[in-house]
């Protein structure tokens, strides 16, 4: 059992039991810390996996939050089967999206990715799309109830608690299928195109198809992302998805270490919870105090997460052996 | 035996009043819902700090002020208030995460103020499920106005399609022939505006409208709309800005040399933090309307309700910048929230605050113009509907006309 092991039992350990014993409203901000921890994953294999940077995000969440709410609202589809759908329209998307970007690379594929975060606020507040969307107004979703099964077993189970549950075992479900990807032939064929492109094409990686679907894989699973978090929520706006959403994740990728799959959990932590903190420092000055956070962080541990737990697992290992 | 039954009349009316007076007192016992105790009343708020909006922050700060000042003067009923107020940064999930801490974490008694459109939308139907009052809502929107589907929801300042229609009738009646040109924020307030503008046009003056233009929050500069605007040859111009976007409409219609007559509405009408950096020069006769007083308008100077508001300034926020119309909002809503606390009495139930918020009966507020009154009822939760028309001379409104009422058929 190597530290590694035991250090994820015990965290899968406190995920799975703590909700218990927490309050609806806490169980709601640990459901959000999951919603985003699945997003930032999302990115890290869009960015430390293949190598593509992506500023834009937050326009594949929203397109999936959105998927749901419409299905939900207008198509009064029960939101399991919402999942899946945002998944693979948000695939279809990314892919589409990947396939221009072929010709883009480094900063200037960051720029483009930008540009589509930027314009979709605004592409969703479209007239046109109104009757759909429910334009500057947003659309309301009802939250779901726990299935009918658990109150026949007796159990009380609150709406906050069943989607906290529910929101986790999507996590792990993609987390698992994600580390089987990258550890995968087609994996190694990302992770070739981000050491170094030449030499991958070189070798015989069909570059062009890895990368877009490099793209498509990040933005469907951002856009599970995307309807689980309308759906906890309960409600969607254009404004809920703006540029600041594609930054956070991105920062939240860096604060975990870029490409490490579990850091995503902590960087989801950081950006969910350390505004928070921030605003109980100083309420005016929230923003400069998250910035000089993020700067110690940054500076003692720029891999981010990734660096201090393989530190502490170093420091672990050491001890173990002289004991 | 006379004098003997008079006293046993007398005893046993003073029995019977007593027994009265004590079954009342049962009625006026303490009653109260979480948030309110016999020492303290819990009232959330939710306020752009940070963000966008944030410049609207100031608002939460101001109430916080106030609401120091009224428990330094012995509180509501011998109860203090605990403020608390919470950054959403003007996005909806964040909204949706601090009313379920104030309601759940908190829990507050009521959650009162909290701003922007998109805010308040997100957390209406919670607010709603857990009959927590979402009361004075800060923003404009005609929606809040719904107590039938939302009974908890209540707004405050005049609503956006009140105020499109009051200048729609002022314009059939000054100028029914002229052409419009519209310039509108794309969003839910500048369109809840401009609907309610096209409604007061009705059929009749919709052919006035020569065209409109909306613009993004996001853009930096609306120039380039103004100019396509006045190449459409209309003598009318309706600008539904926010202040920023509203200064610049201002400058570029006078650089331009074009002298349309110029709408601006009210949330970009303040002398401090729109019509001065626009230029004074430019503003000359444009019209908008108020309904509280604008704290740099010279004929309040030696007004008792500004000197009380000049007053709790120097003493609970003395870095507070007067000129700002959101300070002079704050100290409404805070003095809005304080007399409804106070009628609640010792019935601080949730539903009671309700009741009383919907029984404002002609209350005017030292802050808000003369005429302009709160008034609701069971089935009017819009405390404030009407507005007076202003005309910028010199470097000051002029208001003229009387108060108007934005109702739908007033």
């Amino acid at each position: 059992m190597t530290v590694a092991r035991i250090a994820s039992l015990i965290a899968l350990a406190l995920l799975i039991f703590t909700p218990l014993f927490l309050k609806n409203f806490y169980i709601f901000q640990m459901t959000q810390w999951m919603i985003y921890a699945i997003a930032v994953l999302a990115l890290n294999i869009l960015t430390g996996g293949s190598g593509q940077f992506s500023l834009g995000q937050s326009a594949f969440y929203a397109v999936g939050a959105y998927t749901a709410a419409i299905m939900m609202e207008h198509m009064g589809v029960n939101y399991v089967f919402t999942l899946p759908v945002a998944g693979v329209i948000c695939f279809i998307f990314g892919f589409l999206f990947g396939l221009p970007a072929l010709r883009l690379s480094g900063i200037y594929l960051a720029l483009a990715t930008f540009a589509l975060a930027v314009a979709m606020p605004q592409l969703l507040k479209l007239h046109f799309f109104e009757h759909w969307t429910g334009g500057v107004q947003g659309l309301v979703i009802i939250k779901p109830d726990p299935p009918e099964f658990l109150k026949s077993m007796g159990l009380k189970v609150s709406q906050d608690m069943w989607l906290y549950y529910f929101t986790l075992v999507v996590a792990l479900a993609i987390y698992f299928a994600s580390t089987n990807l990258l550890a995968s032939r087609s994996g190694r064929a990302m992770m070739a195109i981000r050491d170094n492109q030449i030499a991958a094409n070189a070798m015989g990686v069909n570059v062009s198809l890895y990368k877009t679907l490099a793209f498509g894989i990040s933005a469907g699973i951002t856009g599970v992302a995307g309807a689980l978090g309308a759906i906890a929520v309960a409600f969607v706006a254009p404004d809920s998805y703006t540029i600041n959403l594609a930054i956070a994740l991105f920062l939240g990728m860096v604060i975990g270490g870029v490409g490490w799959l579990p850091g995503s959990l902590a960087g989801a932590a950081f950006i969910v919870f350390v505004p928070n903190i921030a605003e109980s420092i100083s309420k005016g000055l929230s923003g400069a105090v998250f910035g000089v956070i993020l700067i110690i962080i940054i500076f003692l541990v720029p891999h981010g997460a990734r660096q201090v737990a393989y530190t502490a697992q170093h420091l672990i290992s050491r001890i173990w052996k002289s004991s | 035996m006379l004098s003997f039954s008079k006293t046993r009349i007398a005893a046993l009316s003073t029995a019977i009043i007593a027994f009265a007076v004590a079954g009342g007192e049962a009625y006026a016992q303490k009653k109260y819902d979480t948030g309110a105790t016999d020492t303290e009343i819990k009232v959330g708020n939710i306020m752009p700090y940070s963000g966008p909006a944030s410049a609207y922050g100031v608002i939460g700060k101001i109430q916080e002020a106030y609401f120091n000042k009224v428990n330094a003067e012995g509180g509501i009923n011998g109860r203090k208030i605990k403020f608390i107020s919470y950054d959403d940064g003007y996005s909806p999930p964040k909204a949706v995460e601090q009313a379920r801490k104030l309601v759940e974490s908190d829990e507050v008694l009521l959650v009162f103020n909290p701003l922007g459109t998109p805010s308040n939308s997100a957390i209406q139907k919670y607010m709603n499920a857990k009959k927590v009052p979402q009361i004075f809502v800060a923003t404009g929107a005609t929606k809040w106005n719904d107590p039938k589907n939302f009974p908890w929801t209540m707004g405050w300042q005049p609503n956006y399609q009140s105020e499109g229609r009051i200048y729609a009738k002022y314009l059939m009646k000054e100028k029914p022939n002229g052409k419009i040109a519209i310039l509108y924020q794309n969003d839910d307030y500048g369109k809840d505006l401009l609907k309610g503008f096209k409604e007061g046009l009705g059929a009749k003056g919709a052919s006035m409208i020569a065209m409109e233009s909306s613009y993004e929050v996001s853009e930096p500069t609306i120039d380039s709309h103004i100019v396509k605007l006045k190449a459409s040859g209309a003598d009318i111009f309706i600008s539904i800005t926010t202040p920023k976007f509203g200064a610049q409409s201002i400058k570029k219609v006078a650089e331009l040399g074009w002298k349309p007559l110029f709408i601006l509405n009210n949330v970009a009408a303040s002398i401090g933090s729109v019509m001065k950096p626009a230029g004074f020069e430019n503003g000359q006769d444009i019209i908008s309307a108020n309904y509280a007083k604008d704290a740099v308008d010279p004929q309040w100077k030696d007004d008792a309700g500004m000197k009380n508001f000049d007053a709790f300034l120097q003493k609970y926020i003395p870095e507070a910048n007067r000129a700002d119309g959101s300070v002079m909002f704050g100290y409404n809503t805070a003095q809005t929230m304080v007399h409804v606390l106070k009628a609640a009495g010792d019935n601080l139930t949730r539903e009671n605050i309700m009741k009383q918020a919907a029984s404002l009966n002609g209350v005017q507020l030292e802050g808000l113009l003369p005429g302009v009154l709160l008034k609701t009822s069971a089935t009017d939760f819009a405390p404030i509907e009407q507005l007076q028309l202003m005309r910028f001379k010199g470097e000051k409104w002029d208001l003229f006309g009387d108060v108007i009422s934005g109702e739908i058929g007033g």
